[in-house]
């Protein structure tokens, strides 16, 4: 059986703290381990930023809706906003170099795409019937799980 | 966040406490960048104090190591707690910066 819930914020800087504190006091309800709510937030961080810098393109131009399913063995977080389409594939890779006096190689753009790709169990982004952005990042509960 | 700065002789010291992330990580940008306009570029960053750190504070981190780096100086990391020495391994970082146990020997290190 599916549990769900559903928030709406402004999209905003400030809110993002809020909003991710609340996924994160959801994913301590459900049972994960203190480091996996800490990564899950951080990765909710960084999707909200990226949907007010480049899906809105500013504070203010829209608002992020928030939908947090719980199964038998998942947590899934579906974010929602109405900026500009985003194409995860057009985001720059990071580049870290293996020599790090080669500074001028170091490239961090993508990085919080990189966060959500390596914190995540899924992810998926598509655009919906009402042409709204449809974020879904998917965490499996793991053994580790408390419950 | 509150960001705190010490001069010494041939380092300046930021330290910084709370939470780093979109809403506030260009006045950490801008901490950096006042110091590296009065033309210095050897900084240690206490991160003891900080509870979390999204990519935007990593962001400011790293054009402040460039901006340094650019200049013959440094930017080295003391105290990370354990939250951030893990966001600093997960974005690969981890071998990018010097980081140090405390903040004396990265101080010192200069």
């Amino acid at each position: 059986m599916t549990e769900e819930r559903e928030y709406i914020f402004p999209g905003r800087f400030d809110q993002v703290e809020e909003l991710c504190g609340l996924i994160a006091a959801e994913a301590e309800k459900i049972g994960f381990t203190d480091d996996e709510i800490f990564r899950i937030e951080l990765a909710c961080d960084e999707a909200c930023t990226n949907i007010i810098q480049h899906a809105y393109g500013a504070e203010d131009e829209g608002e992020i809706r928030v939908i947090l399913q719980q199964t038998e063995n998942a947590f899934i977080i579906i974010l929602r906003d109405k900026g500009r389409a985003f194409d995860p594939d057009e985001v720059p890779i990071p580049n870290i170099p293996s020599d790090p006096n080669n500074i001028d190689e170091l490239r961090i753009g993508g990085l919080g795409i990189h966060f959500m790709r390596n914190i995540m169990d899924e992810i998926s982004f598509s655009v919906d019937g009402s042409g709204h952005n449809k974020l879904i990042m998917v965490k499996y509960l793991t053994r580790s799980a408390k419950r | 966040m509150e960001i705190e700065q010490q001069s010494f002789k041939r380092v300046d010291l930021v330290t910084v406490t709370g939470r780093v992330d979109g809403s506030n990580w260009s006045e950490l940008d801008g901490a950096f960048r006042g110091l590296q306009n009065d033309g210095r570029y050897n900084i240690v960053v206490d991160l003891e104090g900080v509870d979390y750190m999204s990519s935007a504070g990593l962001r400011a981190l790293v054009a402040a190591l460039r901006e340094s780096k650019n200049h013959k100086g440094d930017l080295r990391i003391s105290n990370p707690s354990k939250r951030i020495a893990d966001v600093l391994s997960l974005a690969g970082l981890d071998t990018v910066f010097s980081i140090y146990d405390d903040t004396n020997s990265a101080i010192g290190s200069f």
